[in-house]
């Protein structure tokens, strides 16, 4: 386990008391807090070296311009991405997906084709791709998930059998905390020719990720899950892909050449990188991702499973609890879905929070799962590095009260 | 369950003392007996009005049927899905508009909005029976919502 008390330290948000209570933060699939690193490295930027990047010709633009690539090649680093060149810094995951079936989608799927997308996927994933595909007349297919939650590889196979143009899949589901066996459905989705949008908004805050070896074409990525700023984050893909795509937004920045009737564009990244982008975001994230590698992505896996596992096995002794998805503790990220009888998940948010305790309680934009789950939401808590296991206590006795006041155990 | 370890840096995390008096004014037994045992829930043979609502952002979910005749409300019916309070609300809702005339559930809807802002006047209005129950959701506004629910339904429903 890491020294939480230390990590803690870091974070000036966690020191605040919730209803008289120490904070219990565990949303962190939804955001993450932030290190003072990161809130410095913002400031620093503002302080002294605010200037619009890949513009001006004085030396305070230049060292913005720098600061601003540095990020980039850090986060490349980060992920292992086949270039820098290949890292289009995007308002997070959400964008970087609806890039993808903006621009490749568009450019590449046509009437009768098929995209295929699973029943775990984030509404983010799965929204694009159902405007793409009605606009184009193309297919949509939706693989099934087991019983314990992962992707079902026998209906992926046949899924597979219609060569689709698009695969698209989460490395971590959000709702669930599944670790998906992202590599050999990548494998399996290139021997049927399509191209792998693999949503990492899940995977890269949380465990080791090697884009080189994992193969896929398109990655998308949220910096603030992973304890940057909000707004930021990238879309990561093999750069001849994104050579071959058409523009996603016009405007500045993107251009080379602008004509009164037309345009030629940037080289990339810069193509898709219309307008003033968030620089701040940038270098925030670039400080994460600073404070992720010197505790080590391997380290924090290990720690989040430790938690989840301890959290599942508290929570299933409460009579009435059941938790969702996989049991193996190798195949789970940090992520504990669960119901608690008939207590609806929105009045056992209200009364963890009573106790300083704060989970996510609904559909987790994930509804075609919750469908398949037969429910209508879920209570959710999500840790991160700064978690201790007796946060795990804490959620665990709120439970137990949330319990009393609904007649399941005595008072 | 067993006791968890406790921990120096919290305090103790199972305490066995009485629930916080604000959750137990939130989740009464009387709001917990709507919500386990819903009235009027189903659908209205010859429903002269219906309207379905539903909260995006928890997922709160209300059909609510009613059969007006003359001006009167005759009978109110619902399905709905959602938390303890939304659920409560909407069955305390079809029980006490019933017979009221359409202005008169109108008058209620708005004291009943009233009771969530916090109004003591309303929250000890005996017009409002057993939704008086209810009063506690004030104190917590993200909830506000969930109990105002059905009511916005009715007001929707009877909309000319």
């Amino acid at each position: 386990m890491l020294d939480v008390a230390r990590l803690r330290a870091d974070f000036p948000l966690l020191a605040q008391r919730e209803n008289g209570h120490p904070l219990v933060y565990l949303d962190n699939a939804a955001t993450t807090q932030k290190p003072q690193a990161v809130l410095d490295a913002i400031a620093e930027y503002y302080q002294n070296t605010n200037a619009n990047v890949h513009r001006g010709a004085y030396d305070l633009a230049i060292r913005a311009t720098e600061a601003y690539e540095a990020a980039r090649a850090k986060l490349a680093r980060f992920v292992n991405a086949w270039a820098p060149e290949g890292v289009v810094f995007t308002r997070g995951t959400t964008e970087a997906i609806n890039l993808v079936a903006g621009s490749y989608g568009r450019a590449n799927v046509k009437a009768g084709d098929s995209v295929v997308v699973t029943a775990m996927d984030h509404h983010s994933n799965l929204v694009p791709w159902q405007i793409l595909c009605q606009e184009k007349g193309a297919t949509l297919r939706m693989v099934e998930i087991t019983e314990d939650g992962r992707i079902d590889l026998a209906d992926f196979g046949r899924a597979l059998e219609r060569r689709p143009r698009i695969v698209a899949f989460p490395y971590v589901s959000n709702a669930l905390g599944t670790v998906n066996p992202a590599a050999q459905l990548v494998k399996l989705a290139h021997a049927a020719g399509a191209v792998v949008v693999v949503d990492g908004a899940q995977s890269t805050p949380h465990l080791k990720v090697d884009l080189q070896a994992l193969d896929c074409d398109f990655y998308a990525l949220s910096g603030h899950k992973m304890l940057g700023p909000m707004g930021s984050g990238a879309l990561v893909a093999k750069p001849e892909l994104l050579e071959a795509m058409p523009p996603y937004h016009g405007g500045g920045e993107m251009i080379s050449r602008v004509w009164d009737d037309h345009s030629t564009y940037n080289k990339i990244p810069h193509k898709f990188e219309a307008g003033t982008p968030n620089v701040e975001g940038a270098v925030g994230l670039a400080a994460a991702i600073g404070y992720l590698e010197r505790i080590g992505p391997e380290r924090i896996a290990d720690h989040e499973q430790a938690l989840a596992a301890a959290a599942i096995d508290k929570l299933t002794q409460i009579e009435g609890v059941t938790v969702y998805g996989p049991r193996a503790r190798s195949d789970r990220a940090g992520v504990v879905s669960f119901t608690y009888g008939d207590i609806h998940p929105h009045d056992i948010a209200t009364i963890l929070d009573q106790d300083g305790i704060c989970i996510r309680a609904g559909h987790h934009c994930t509804q075609p799962l919750m469908r398949r789950l037969n429910v209508t939401a879920t209570a959710r808590a999500s840790f991160y590095l700064y978690n201790g296991l007796d946060e795990v206590d804490a959620l665990a006795g709120a439970l137990v009260k949330a319990g009393a006041l609904f007649g399941y155990v005595p008072a | 369950m067993p006791s968890p370890a406790r921990s120096s840096r919290r305090e103790p995390c199972l305490d066995t003392s009485p629930p916080d008096p604000q959750l137990s004014a939130l989740y009464q037994e009387l709001i917990l007996d709507h919500y386990r045992r819903p009235r009027n829930k189903g659908t209205l043979e010859h429903a002269t009005h219906a309207v379905s609502l539903n909260n995006p952002l928890c997922g709160d979910e209300i059909d609510l049927q009613l059969r007006v005749d003359d001006d009167i409300i005759k009978e109110a019916r619902f399905i709905g899905r959602g938390c303890s309070i939304s659920q409560a609300a909407a069955s305390m809702m079809t029980q006490i508009v019933k017979d009221k005339s359409i202005p008169q559930a109108l008058a209620l809807a708005d004291r009943m909005s009233a009771m969530m802002r916090g109004d003591d006047g309303a929250a000890r209005d005996k017009a409002l029976g057993e939704l008086r129950a209810l009063a506690g959701v004030s104190k917590f506004p993200v909830r506000i919502k969930c109990a105002l629910l059905p009511w916005n339904a009715l007001t929707d429903a009877v909309k000319p």
